[in-house]
């Protein structure tokens, strides 16, 4: 593990270097920086997940849902304010949408860490699953935002640069997080509730920030996807969308950042690349989840989460 | 008022199969405490099943539907007991110790298999259910019109459940299930062998689904893979409205919700409709967890 100051080091340099290489983005084929595009959003993605899902061990279905608060939420502020002349700057405009759409998601994310206070494992589960799928149904009838046709001409602001500063700062923020008195209040949570709240941890304030941080990145991300596509509707964003972020974060191994990072890396490039079977994608998704809960609980990459994994009493 | 009776036959029936379906997921978290998300796609494949009988079934018995009906059920009730019992065995089995979230994550892959699986043998397509149930008018007013096909649909789910009461109440096996639900290690130690009854737990509730897709089937005549993600997930819910491990409360939610969505769809507008049950499990989970007609279990540490 690295110390703090190598971080903060690692932390800067990402971002220069990502600065540095969106300068050549307009030399590289537009079908693989796609790729790579989506390979760094769908890494915010899963990463916050693991926040909630692996170190907290909250199960949480609705990812999707915060990414289309934060989708259409950017997305209505930069097509209002592109017209405004002084505010076209998207370094100006831009950052802010992200952030508000954050901040938006956020807030729904405090809704849902509400009830999970009360609630846990399968209902956790299928709550947040049925929060998204409110989200998903209340943007359907929302007309200013186009309902379910979906919302058009969102400015193409996501480029290299974006994307990758924000992979950059989630991951220095969870990793320099998980080794904080608030990391080891997540994992206290995660491994033993009740004997958490015994010690005096407040349980509660540990899986609403859990929560609030999980959507508020997973908003910034749906705010880069929607600036990247320029066209977003509803049913993008629905429960398959959650699945396979979940499948990201099972398969990278809950609670195990670089392993995550790597799985949302292949998991991307993975159905890139399988294009003509395009079809037996979920398929093959699903008996993922089966094989690895079955065979390694711990995910495919790293053997980290073992403790949470042994043998309980049923 | 017509126009209210109409809806309430309409939700009654629709609210049956749910009931149906939940019986199916509250007698698998009574005895095993989980919940099989897979549930709802055995419902999908019970439809299939309906789809693929039927047609090779009806010349057998030159077409008699009063004879067709209760084959393709029974056909699709045996071969959705035996995909409930295989997947128990492989999937769930294995994982009977391990905690909950591991075999959360197992069941919803499950469901994924089951739905993606089958939109690419059955196609992604939907296809349109043969008629299994006699249809004929029996009211036909302006404001009225009552056809046999949710009469026989309330029935039939009616009749299932009775059969359902009484293999849990009077039967052996039913006694067994209630002491696995009560306590796991006690039935062991009485000498109840514990995987026999996970998997006659496992054939009740998938046959329970099964009938439950033909009848759905027969209602809203459109099948397709991902048909049984929706009325899973409601029919889950009404499982938790009413008591989860609880079968009368199953029933009882199942009714419920049936009413509820259909009121909601032909009074304020069908694009709620799935989102009321959300809204309901949500509030159900906060303010009364136990359900309906559940008790309260406190978690002993």
């Amino acid at each position: 593990m690295m110390n703090a100051s190598g971080k903060k080091w690692a932390f800067i340099a990402a971002i220069v270097l990502s600065f540095v290489l969106a300068q050549f983005q307009g030399e590289i084929n537009p079908y693989f920086l796609q790729i790579i595009i989506y390979v760094g959003i769908n890494t915010i993605l899963a990463s916050s997940l693991n926040l909630i899902n692996g170190f907290t061990g909250q199960f949480s279905l609705g990812h999707a849902g915060f990414m289309s608060l934060g989708a259409y939420t950017a997305s209505m502020i930069t097509i209002t304010f592109q017209a405004t002349p002084g505010a076209t700057s998207s370094y100006v405009m831009f950052p802010v949408a992200l952030l508000v759409g954050g901040i938006v998601a956020a807030v729904a994310g405090v809704l849902v860490g509400i009830p999970s206070l009360r609630l846990k494992g399968d209902y956790l589960a299928i709550t947040t699953l049925g929060l998204g799928e409110i989200i998903r149904v209340i943007i359907q009838n929302l007309d200013f935002v186009g309902g379910a046709r979906g919302l058009v001409g969102i400015p193409k602001l996501s480029d290299f640069f974006w994307v990758f500063s924000v992979v950059a700062i989630v991951i220095f923020m969870i990793s320099n997080m998980i080794h904080s008195t608030y990391g080891k209040g997540f994992l206290a949570v995660r491994d033993d509730e009740v004997a958490a709240q015994a010690m005096g941890i407040n349980t509660t304030k540990y899986k609403v920030i859990a929560f609030v941080i999980g959507a508020f990145f997973a908003g910034v991300a749906g705010g880069l996807y929607a600036h990247f596509v320029s066209y977003i509707t509803p049913s993008q964003f629905g429960f398959i969308k959650s699945i396979e972020i979940v499948v990201m974060v099972i398969v990278g191994g809950m609670g195990n950042t670089v392993g995550v990072i790597l799985a949302a890396i292949v998991l991307t490039i993975l159905p890139e690349a399988l294009r003509g079977v395009a079809e037996y994608r979920m398929v093959l998704y699903s008996l993922m989840l089966v094989v690895i809960m079955i065979s390694r609980p711990q995910g495919l990459f790293g053997t980290g989460f073992k403790r949470f994994f042994k043998k309980q009493a049923a | 008022m017509s126009q209210l009776l109409q809806q309430i036959i309409n939700g009654v029936s629709l609210g049956s199969i749910y009931a149906l379906i939940a019986l199916g997921y509250t007698m698998v978290y009574g005895v095993l405490r989980f919940i099989n998300f897979a549930h709802g796609d055995v419902f999908m494949v019970g439809a299939f099943v309906g789809y693929y009988a039927a047609p090779r079934i009806a010349p057998l018995v030159g077409g008699n539907l009063f004879l067709v009906g209760p084959i393709v059920l029974l056909l699709s009730m045996i071969v959705c007991s035996t995909l409930g019992v295989t997947l128990e065995k492989l999937a769930y089995k294995p994982l009977r110790f391990r905690p909950k979230i591991t075999i959360l994550i197992t069941a919803i892959g499950i469901s994924l298999f089951l739905e993606f699986g089958g939109q690419l043998v059955f196609g992604p397509d939907p296809k349109s259910f043969p008629t299994l149930i006699p249809s004929t008018t029996l009211i036909d007013t302006p404001n009225l019109i009552l056809t046999s096909t949710p009469v026989i649909v309330i029935a039939t789910a009616v009749v299932l459940m009775l059969l359902l009461r009484f293999i849990v109440m009077r039967t052996k096996i039913g006694t067994a299930m209630r002491a696995l639900s009560f306590n796991q290690q006690a039935a062991s130690l009485m000498g109840i062998n514990i995987n026999t009854v996970i998997s006659f737990t496992f054939i009740v509730g998938s046959s329970l689904a099964a009938a439950g897709g033909i009848l759905y089937g027969s209602l809203y005549p459109s099948i397709n893979p991902l048909m049984g993600v929706f009325p899973g997930l409601k029919a889950f819910i009404s499982a938790v409205l009413g008591g989860i491990g609880n079968i009368p409360g199953a029933a009882l939610g199942g009714l419920i919700i049936g009413l509820l969505e259909t009121f909601v769809t032909g009074y304020l507008s069908p694009t709620f409709r799935d989102a009321i049950s959300f809204g309901i499990l949500i509030l159900i989970l906060l303010f009364r967890p136990s359900g309906l007609l559940g008790r309260y279990e406190a978690e002993k540490v």
